[in-house]
C-alpha cells in the first residue's frame, strides 16, 4: 500500500503492517471527532511513526498515486478536520 | 470511511476536476507540466519569503539581546555603587526583554523548520517534474490519443497529488509566516514607539538608569571634592582666621547643588 505523509513524501507499506495502520487511523479519527486534543498529537505521532519505520520510502521522482494520505506531522486537530472535509485547505 | 482515506479522496477529487477540464490527453500533459513549473516557482518564492521573515527575526533577536546585555551591565554598575534599587529596576526590565527573546527564539525555530520543509518539498517536486517531463514525451511519442488516456491519467494523478501536497505546504508556511510577521511588526512598533527605547537605546547610553548611574558617579565626585575642600578649609581656618571660612561655606553648597542629576546633563555622556 502506498502511503503519503503530507509534507514528507511517500512510503510503500507491506500488507502485514496495514492492520496496525488501520487501527491507529481509527483511533486518530475518534480523537478528531471527539475534539480530544490531548490524545490527538500522540495518536498522530504513533500513526506516522508506523509508516516511517515499517514503510519503504519511495524515490522522489516516483509518479505513483497514493492509496491513503496522512496529515503533516505538525498538523493541529482543527487542520486535520479541515483536511478530511475539504474546507479549502488543499489548493485546487 | 477512515481519516486517511478521506484525505486521499479530497486530493483525488481535485485531480479529477483538473483532468476533466482538458479533452485531449496531450493537452493534459502539457497543461499539467505548465502547472508544475508554476508550482515550482511558487515553492521557491515560499522558501525566499520564509527566509526573509527568519532574517528579520534574527535582527530583532540581536537587538533584544544587546538590550538585555546592556541592562546586565547597568545592574552590575548600580550594585557596585550600592544602588540595589536601581539594579533591581534594570533586572526587572531585563526579564521583560528575556521573555520576549524566548518567544522570538521559538518563532525562529518554527520558521527554520518551515524553511527546511519547503526546501525539501522543492527538491521532491523538481525530481518529479523531471520524471514527468520524460514520461510526457514518451507517452506522446508512443501512444495515440485514445491509448494514451489511461496512462496520462495515471501519471497525472501522481503528479497532481504531489502538487496538492506542495501547495498545502506552501500555504501553511505562508500562514505561519504571516502570523509571525504580525508579531514581529508589533515588536518593531514597540521599539519605534519608544516603549522599549529605554532598554534598547544602545549607543548613547541615554536611558533613565544611565542618567541615574551617571549622576551617582558625578555625585560621588562632588562628595570627594567637597570632602577635600572641607579638609582644606579646616586647615585654612586655623591659619587664616574667619573670612576665608565664610567664602568656603558658600562654595561647597553651590557645588552640591550642581550634583543634582537634572542639572547635570553633560555627565550622561559617560559610558555605562
Amino acid at each position: 500500500m502506498i502511503v503519503r505523509i503530507l509534507g514528507e513524501g511517500q512510503w510503500d507499506l507491506s500488507d502485514e503492517h496495514v492492520e496496525a495502520l488501520n487501527a491507529l487511523d481509527s483511533a486518530l479519527e475518534r480523537t478528531v471527532e471527539a475534539a480530544d486534543h490531548d490524545a490527538f498529537t500522540p495518536g498522530l505521532v504513533a500513526l506516522l511513526d508506523v509508516v516511517r519505520r515499517q514503510g519503504t520510502r519511495l524515490e522522489d521522482d516516483s509518479l505513483v498515486e497514493s492509496d491513503v494520505i496522512l496529515p503533516p506531522s505538525d498538523a493541529s486537530l482543527e487542520e486535520v478536520r479541515a483536511l478530511m472535509t475539504d474546507e479549502g485547505l488543499v489548493p485546487d | 470511511m477512515s481519516l486517511m482515506q478521506r484525505i486521499r479522496l479530497i486530493f483525488s477529487a481535485k485531480a479529477n476536476k483538473a483532468l476533466d477540464r482538458a479533452e485531449d490527453p496531450n493537452e493534459t500533459l502539457d497543461y499539467s507540466y505548465q502547472k508544475m513549473l508554476e508550482m515550482q516557482q511558487k515553492v521557491r518564492r515560499g522558501v525566499a519569503d520564509v527566509a526573509t521573515s527568519r532574517k528579520r527575526l534574527e535582527l530583532q533577536m540581536k537587538q533584544l539581546q544587546q538590550g538585555s546585555d546592556k541592562l546586565t551591565n547597568q545592574a552590575q554598575t548600580a550594585l557596585a555603587q550600592g544602588r540595589e534599587d536601581l539594579a533591581r529596576e534594570a533586572l526587572t526590565r531585563k526579564s521583560g526583554i528575556s521573555s520576549q527573546l524566548v518567544d522570538l527564539q521559538a518563532q525562529h525555530a518554527q520558521l527554520q523548520a518551515e524553511e527546511e520543509k519547503l526546501t525539501l518539498a522543492s527538491q521532491r517536486l523538481t525530481a518529479k517534474i523531471e520524471a514527468f517531463r520524460t514520461k510526457k514525451e514518451t507517452l506522446k511519442a508512443t501512444y495515440n490519443a485514445a491509448q494514451a488516456q489511461t496512462r496520462v491519467t495515471e501519471a497525472f494523478s501522481g503528479i497532481s497529488e504531489e502538487m496538492g501536497d506542495v501547495g498545502l505546504a506552501v500555504q501553511r508556511a505562508e500562514d505561519k509566516t504571516a502570523q509571525m510577521q504580525a508579531r514581529a511588526g508589533a515588536i518593531d512598533e514597540l521599539i519605534a514607539s519608544g516603549a522599549l527605547e529605554d532598554q534598547l537605546s544602545l549607543g548613547g547610553g541615554g536611558d533613565d538608569i544611565d542618567r541615574e548611574l551617571a549622576a551617582l558617579s558625578s555625585g560621588s565626585d562632588v562628595e570627594a571634592e567637597l570632602a577635600r575642600l572641607k579638609a582644606a578649609s579646616a586647615t585654612g581656618a586655623v591659619t587664616a582666621g574667619e573670612a576665608p571660612k565664610a567664602i568656603d561655606a558658600t562654595g561647597p553648597a553651590a557645588v552640591a547643588d550642581q550634583a543634582d542629576p537634572v542639572v547635570q546633563p553633560a555627565e550622561t555622556e559617560e559610558p555605562s
